[in-house]
């Protein structure tokens, strides 16, 4: 197939930025997206100009490096599947598709689609982890943990970190990412000791970064990993007691 | 030929980690922070280590290209880790972990460090569990089990498909506490372009920060590489994009050898290629073949769609070569015999270039809802990348580059032949010999970084107590940043006219048809010399756009691509000069009459570990492999 793409080419940080249109003819449908920009690439440095800039690692949907809105939808038009992972069969000849990057005030634009997204390593920082310093942890079945529990922490901890959840929301809120942390750590047994303190700090270090949460829901719908709304009210439950334990 | 030394220590092998230990020398509480050690590459190798040697009290420089820690290859690890805990009650042992692991690795490892990983297996399961990794459970809230890769007990510990996506978070977490409390500095988006040695031992680092393109050094008591494998020095591998050879390759020209370069995994479940544009290739758990059946049309050249080839028409080729393992050969048996059948004409999909995978009998006998239940997330991404379901016809897969055995050589303490500077993780070449186990390399790496190089560090330092390293601004540091420079400036000029993924990718052609799943020494030494052509061109034909001063990812690529080409021709030479097949290395001119690997352990029980040479003859130094406790035998899977 043939198509059109309206790219966003941004030099620096402060630079202004705007769309370009590139042609790809003959795309294949077993393609992915991101070889797809490989193939445009290739042809702008043969052309002598500047490739685009995007971020991409395991291109399998784990690491949360890639991450574009592709006509106005964090990670583009399937559900839950990052950018990596989206093919070109979802699209058909003729399309003209728009490429941004995430666009959020904590997230300034490094170079055309590529944005720094470093406040998520802070909030992390801040007491996303249990504190068992290596050699101190007891016999690891000593704890045994309800398998309904485990799940649910693992279904939280599934996050990949790519922040789509903050490109969707109109308000850019970290609240989907922040919550699947804080849920995973606190309902298990050994997040205990730390469950106040930890959504306390992280809640807060979220807040210096991110704008508040009034449910819209967008990000649940962007999230490649399925990470559940209902995470969020679990972290504001834990927030408010928190508040009250620790005042 | 030079005989390395790798300062094991002797006694009973179940002591001999102990007795190391008490040996060590120690640095008191007060005096860490004295020392500065410099971790490059924050995995599961250099996230656990970084993280430990800062709860210790070291001053910690802690370095990744990526934008963040959490976002290393290791990230992408499906199937699990192993440990001997023998939870399940059905004989497993730290010796019969340690026995797997040398056998597995076609007895070409060295025994005192596999039994010592073995060993610290156990540790491995309690740390992680303690950080709140989310491993699977059973009903009772104990942890679950599976048996994985061939192994006949079951040993591993696993978190859905994502183990290593949990193990890193661990380990990361536990890194972003050392980074609040302030013992660690976190560089992140930083590369190393360089080890920096002066007076004989590690003096420190210089880095490129690749949003700002600003080159700088650091210096420090000790340096430590955990900066992970190799693999895509074949373009097409099952590794993450960026994962390369540069920093221990870096550190190999500045004097640390290099072992067993040709020690390479081919996995056999991967989704093969669907074009020429295909970027990576995608691993497909292992597990599968517990229930799936392997196979390919009897007739060379057979177009008929699956479905309409008749029971009689196929060839199950790895039940009937193989009746006592049948499709659950070990990985580099599996891939050999597919790219046998691929090669015979008898290539399945659009592009001829796979074998079925077949679940249609696993179906009938357990019912769809189980298959589902084990395999749905797997179809869900096969179906994801293909476009084809796999409920109503088999997959298709083929073998792809995935783990590398080989890197810098370290001794016994994990470091490289250049004082103070260490080696963690796949970067470096120790425990899993010509081939390694599936679920090793997590343990491995977590040995390495939260159990190993915490102490063994404390030992070099030690004497060293009250001795200032040279500063950064020092003119060797100056030097080499000038160095570093020069480079970026030389891709830069060229001014040619390919890309430097053209180049990458014709590399990867040239090492997977010579020094891929077969090798014979009429085909290496071709590829020694289209190696040396391609080189040339890529000198003088190279187009890197933009400048040195920003974000430029084509640059980066530049020169992590002209560092495989070294690499490559190294691993061409080791593969010719090690005249036997062993694990992962298959010489086509050493095989059994039935076409099995035939090792040699007269003439090639030992490692090969490498020196520098630009464009001359590397030398080989030797190191000689014992085995007192796990004796050579000859794998047989009839
Ligand atoms: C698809 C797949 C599945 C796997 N599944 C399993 C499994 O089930 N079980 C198992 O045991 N093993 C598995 N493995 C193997 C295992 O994942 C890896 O061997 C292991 O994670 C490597 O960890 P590492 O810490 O050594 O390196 P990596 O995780 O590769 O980390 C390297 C680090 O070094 C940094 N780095 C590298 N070079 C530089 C530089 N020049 N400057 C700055 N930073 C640098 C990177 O940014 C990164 O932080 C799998 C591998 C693949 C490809
Ligand atoms: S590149 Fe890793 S999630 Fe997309």
């Amino acid at each position: 197939m043939d198509l059109t793409l309206r790219v966003w080419r941004q030099r620096g940080p402060l630079d202004e930025g705007g769309f370009e249109t590139y042609q790809a003819a003959g795309v294949s449908g077993d393609m992915s997206f991101l070889e797809l920009l490989d193939v445009v690439n290739e042809q702008l440095v043969t052309e002598g100009r500047e490739p685009i800039a995007f971020d991409h690692d395991c291109r399998e949907g784990i690491c949360g490096s890639c991450g574009l809105m592709i006509d106005g939808r964090a990670h583009g038009p399937r559900a839950s599947t990052a950018t990596c992972q989206l093919h070109m069969r979802e699209f058909s000849d003729g399309d003209t598709i728009v490429v941004e990057p995430w666009r959020a005030a904590a997230f300034p634009i490094i170079r055309d689609l590529v944005v720094d997204r470093t406040p998520f390593d802070r909030i992390i920082e801040a007491g996303g982890y249990i504190s068992a310093p290596t050699g101190s942890a007891p016999e690891a079945n000593l704890i045994p943990v309800p398998k309904g529990t485990s799940d649910t922490a693992m279904d939280a901890a599934a996050c990949i970190g790519c922040a789509a959840c903050v490109a969707a929301c109109p308000n850019s809120a970290a609240h989907l990412f922040t919550a699947a942390k804080v849920v995973h750590l606190n309902l298990l047994p050994q997040g205990q000791p730390e469950r106040w303190r930890r959504v306390e700090r992280m809640v807060e270090t979220m807040e210096e970064y991110f704008g508040s949460c009034t449910s819209h829901g967008e990000c649940e719908k962007a999230c490649p990993k399925d990470i559940s709304l209902d995470n969020i009210a679990v972290m504001n439950r834990d927030y408010l007691q928190a508040k009250i334990r620790n005042r | 030929m030079p005989l390395l030394d790798a300062k094991t220590p002797d006694g009973p092998i179940e002591d001999r980690w102990d007795d190391r230990k008490f040996s060590m020398k120690l640095v008191n509480p007060a005096n860490k922070r004295r020392f500065t050690v410099i971790v490059v590459g924050t995995g599961l190798a250099g996230a656990s280590a970084a993280a430990s040697l800062g709860e210790l009290g070291y001053r910690v420089k802690a370095f990744t290209y990526h934008d963040s820690a959490r976002r290393a290859h290791s990230i992408a690890a499906q199937g699990g880790i192993n440990a001997a805990k023998n939870y399940r009650n059905d004989g497993d042992s730290v010796f019969r972990l340690f026995y797997d692991t040398v056998k597995g690795g076609d007895y070409r490892s060295r025994e005192s460090n596999v039994y010592r990983l073995a060993q610290l297996s156990l540790n491995i399961i309690d740390q992680c569990t303690a950080q709140g990794v989310p491993f699977a459970r059973e009903y009772g809230g104990l942890l679950a089990n599976r048996s994985f890769g061939g192994a006949q007990v079951s040993r591993t510990f696993y978190a859905r498909g994502q183990t290593g996506q949990q193990l890193l978070l661990g380990a990361y977490q536990a890194l972003m506490r050392q980074v609040h409390l302030g013992t660690v500095d976190l560089y992140c988006h930083t590369e190393m372009l360089d080890v920096v040695v002066e007076d004989g031992r590690a003096a420190g680092i210089v880095t490129r920060d690749l949003t700002t393109g600003e080159i700088a050094s650091h210096a420090g008591h000790a340096v430590v590489l955990a900066t992970g494998g190799y693999s895509n020095v074949f373009y097409l591998s099952t590794n993450a994009m960026k994962s390369n050879v540069t920093a221990a390759w870096r550190a190999h020209r500045r004097g640390a050898l290099f072992a067993n370069p040709c020690y390479t995994q081919i996995h056999p479940t991967c989704i093969p290629a669907s074009d020429e544009f295909q970027s990576k290739l995608t691993l497909m758990s292992e597990s599968l073949r517990n229930d799936g059946r392997i196979w390919v049309p009897a007739r060379p050249g057979d177009g008929r769609a699956p479905d309409e080839i008749p029971e009689g028409e196929r060839d199950y080729y790895l039940e009937r070569r193989y009746p006592a393992f049948g499709n659950l050969v070990p990985r580099d048996v599996a891939s050999r015999a597919a790219k046998r059948e691929v090669d015979g004409m008898k290539g399945v999909g659009p592009l001829r270039n796979g074998v079925y995978l077949d679940l249609a009998d696993a179906a009938d006998r357990l019912g769809e809802d189980t298959v589902r239940e084990r395999y749905g997330n797997l179809f869900d991404m096969y179906e994801r990348i293909t476009g084809e379901n796999p409920y109503r016809a088999p997959m298709r897969i083929y073998p792809a580059v995935h783990y590398t055995m080989g890197g810098l050589w370290v001794d016994y303490d994990l470091m490289t032949t250049i004082p103070g500077l260490y080696a963690l993780g796949e970067a470096n070449f120790s425990d899993h010999g010509a081939n390694r186990l599936g679920a090793s390399a997590l343990m491995q790496g977590l040995a390495d970084g939260y159990f190993i190089v915490p102490y063994t560090l404390g030992d070099y330092l030690a004497p060293q107590l009250g001795e200032t390293p040279r500063p950064a601004d020092d003119p060797v540091f100056r030097d080499a940043e000038e160095r570093a420079a020069s480079e970026t400036r030389r891709y830069l000029s060229i001014g040619g006219t390919r890309s430097v993924d053209w180049f990458h990718r014709e590399l990867g052609k040239i090492m997977w048809e010579h020094c891929g799943m077969e090798r014979n020494a009429g085909g290496l030494r071709e590829a020694i010399s289209d190696i040396a052509a391609l080189k040339q061109e890529f000198d003088a034909d190279l187009r890197v756009p933009g400048d040195a001063d920003s974000l430029n990812q084509s640059l980066e690529k530049a020169g992590r691509v002209e560092d495989f080409f070294g690499l490559a021709r190294l691993m061409c030479l080791d593969a010719l000069r090690r005249e036997e097949s062993c694990g992962g290395h298959f010489r086509i001119e050493h095989q059994t009459e039935d076409g099995e690997a035939r090792r040699d352990d007269e003439r090639f029980a030992f490692v090969a570990a490498w020196g520098w040479a630009d464009d001359g003859a590397p030398a080989m130094h030797r190191e000689d492999l014992h085995f007192e406790y796990a004796r050579p035998t000859q794998r047989s899977y009839k």
